[in-house]
């Protein structure tokens, strides 16, 4: 690939374009920006047409279709504050306490497994022993193992075990942040090991070496220099617990103690079917917060979702 | 009635806030437990200071992975060979169901369907934009505006998307998007879309494609752009372009990656529920593999069948799912 092989004519045709354009380049025309315009419109208009109609009147909604606000600008927030707060929405108080769940849900069910994975990932890069690869293979093989492999047996062990020998915890989120914990630790050791093992190795021994015991070590050095990682898996699992209905479907038996918003929402479903000011409403309440982390920390979400995509 | 709003509100904040200090309580003892942990197995000297770190990093997470994974998978795999309540075996019987009983059998041809159009729609949109946004100015715009459902919950986007499946009497003004398109198209009676058999199989498909577009979108994109520069101009000196630049050099360059978003939308497409479960509850021929095991154990109430629903859903994602953790690794190595 010699200078001489290039003709005048082609280098004078494509004067100063570098290589890598060559393929956008074909194609590159006013077509092709009117496709991917049409297409971003297309998959962006379900979402709009929801959030409109969640702010339009009742009457409006259940007679005409939500593009005619545009004819017709009529907007309420009144249905945010019956999905929210009032009782005729479903249950004794509306979408508020399940909205709290699902932050109660999804907080520990974070934190939790972050820092077991993150002391688990340490251990095996840099406490090293004999198997300690034989371990971290077998956690990382556990990756395929897909959720519904354990769901029945696990919820056997909250439902019917624990409570015959007088643990009883229905109506808790200690069984929903339990499972949301195991089933986020291969993905979580794997990802976390992959960077912790590779922190410079002068920067670890230069802690021993001042004696810092490994706690210490882990602590002061290996978390601060790992916050990369570290963020990346926390909005990775924030938002699949967020948006998870299968474990928490499983582990809370769908009542306002402890149920996340998935959960009801997917009950609403067919009692309020044809209500759709609140049933939209409701669903944009589930997904503002997700919408929220998108658009504020999109590097991390993109890193964290790509990282996350093998999740079982 | 706004007075009983307001009473019922001030209930509402005040549990809310129980539930938050009960929570914000929780994970601070966890992570002082933790602490204390360390600072007393810190102060642990001689031999045991060493197996006493070992225990303290990593024996929380293999017990929590031995309990929460481990015994339970193969508590599944026992299960399916016992009958509905689990007080006795029967054998192969529930396999003999799951693979010969005329329900079953369409559940697992719509699950073939749904493993094949959704990853193929999937990767080959995702592949086309990741092509064409490439050159548009303010392209990182547009490939939000269609990343954008994968921050959604399947359940929302199955809210969003029955809103715009939803039918009214033809003669009335629409409320739902499809409907008031196809008749401003000139299709005066179109089908209520979520009963029109076998219609509504590939109208659920839409939505598994309309999250995971953008995904495969971004990770083709990466793949397209870290394709050497070298290789390409070669490509086009030597006459290479449009399609054939396409198909030739840069399709054959990210051939791997191409398999991987192919794959892991397929693992996804076999494991989610949501979908169905929100828009039909697997109703009017629609029924998914990882729905009806939901069912079988949780509606049903028959933990044999449901099990072993399970562990068919595990060995087909099996293979899948090794493949791509072999591909990750190796990429990872070469990078």
């Amino acid at each position: 690939m010699t200078a001489g092989t290039v003709t005048a004519e082609q280098a004078r045709a494509r004067p100063a374009l570098p290589a890598a354009k060559a393929v956008r380049r074909s194609f590159s025309s006013p077509i092709a920006s009117l496709i991917v315009i049409v297409m971003a419109v297309l998959w962006t208009i379900p979402t709009f047409g929801l959030f409109v109609t969640s702010v339009r009147p009742a009457r409006e909604v259940a007679t005409t279709g939500w593009w005619t606000i545009f004819t017709n600008p009529h907007v309420t927030l009144s249905n945010y504050e019956t999905v929210l707060f009032q009782s005729s929405f479903g249950s004794s108080a509306g979408l508020m306490p399940y909205l709290v769940n699902s932050l109660a849900i999804t907080i520990p069910a974070t934190i939790i497994p972050l820092t077991l994975a993150a002391m688990a990932a340490y251990a095996l890069a840099w406490v090293r022993f004999k198997g300690s690869d034989t371990i971290f293979f077998i956690i990382f093989a556990l990756q395929v193992v897909p959720l519904q492999l354990a769901l029945i047996p696990l919820q056997q062990l909250f439902n019917e075990q624990l409570a015959r020998v007088g643990i009883d915890l229905q109506g808790t989120y200690v069984p929903v942040w339990t499972a949301h914990t195991m089933f986020a630790l291969p993905i979580a050791v794997f990802l976390l090991h992959n960077f912790i093992a590779q922190l410079p190795r002068d920067v670890m021994e230069a802690a021993m070496v001042d004696g810092a015991n490994h706690f210490k070590t882990f602590r002061s050095i290996v978390l601060p220099l790992s916050t990369p990682a570290l963020a990346s898996f926390t909005i990775f699992q924030f938002l699949w617990v967020w948006n998870d209905l299968l474990v928490g479907l499983t582990f809370t038996g769908g009542t306002p103690d402890v149920a996340p918003l998935t959960v009801r929402l997917a009950q609403l479903g067919g009692s309020f079917g044809r209500s759709w000011e609140l049933l939209t409403a409701g669903a944009f309440v589930s997904i503002v917060v997700p919408l929220a982390v998108f658009f504020s920390l999109q590097r991390y979400f993109v890193r964290g979702l790509l990282a996350g995509s093998v999740k079982g | 009635m706004s007075g009983t709003t307001a009473v019922l509100a001030d209930s509402v904040w005040s549990d809310a806030a129980l539930k938050f200090q009960n929570t914000l309580v929780v994970v601070a003892a966890f992570l002082g437990i933790v602490l204390l942990v360390f600072f007393a197995a810190g102060r642990a000297t001689g031999r045991i200071a060493r197996p006493l770190t070992i225990a303290v990093f990593l024996g929380p997470a293999l017990v929590l992975l031995l309990f929460g994974l481990v015994i339970p998978a193969l508590g599944t795999i026992n299960l399916s060979f016992r009958n509905d309540d689990s007080t006795r075996y029967v054998g192969n019987r529930n396999y003999i169901w799951a693979f010969t009983s005329d329900p079953i059998r369409q559940v697992l041809t719509n699950t073939l369907l749904w493993i094949i159009i959704a990853p193929v729609v999937t990767t080959v949109l995702g592949l086309a934009m990741a092509l064409l946004v490439d050159r548009m100015k303010r392209q990182s715009f547009y490939k939000s505006l269609i990343f954008m459902p994968m921050a959604v919950s399947f359940v929302g986007a199955s809210f969003i998307w029955r809103f715009v499946y939803e039918a009214r009497d033809p003669n009335q003004p629409q409320v739902g998007l499809l409907s008031q398109v196809v008749i401003a198209l000139g299709w005066k009676h179109p089908p209520n879309w979520i009963l029109e058999q076998p219609l509504n199989n590939f109208l659920l498909m839409v939505i598994m494609i309309w999250v995971q577009t953008g995904f495969a979108m971004v990770v083709l994109s990466a793949a397209i752009k870290a394709v050497p520069d070298e290789i390409t101009e070669a490509a086009r000196i030597d006459g290479a372009q449009g399609p054939r630049l396409l198909f030739y050099v840069t399709i054959p360059m990210i051939r791997n990656t191409l398999i991987v978003v192919l794959t892991t939308v397929m693992i996804t497409t076999l494991k989610v529920f949501d979908i169905v479960r929100t828009m039909t509850g697997g109703n009017f021929g629609t029924q998914i593999l990882a729905n009806e095991m939901y069912s079988q154990k949780f509606v049903q109430f028959d933990a044999g069948r449901g099990s072993t629903l399970a562990v068919i859903l595990f060995v087909a994602v099996l293979p899948l799912v090794i493949y791509n953790i072999i591909q990750l690794r190796k990429e990872r190595a070469t990078r």
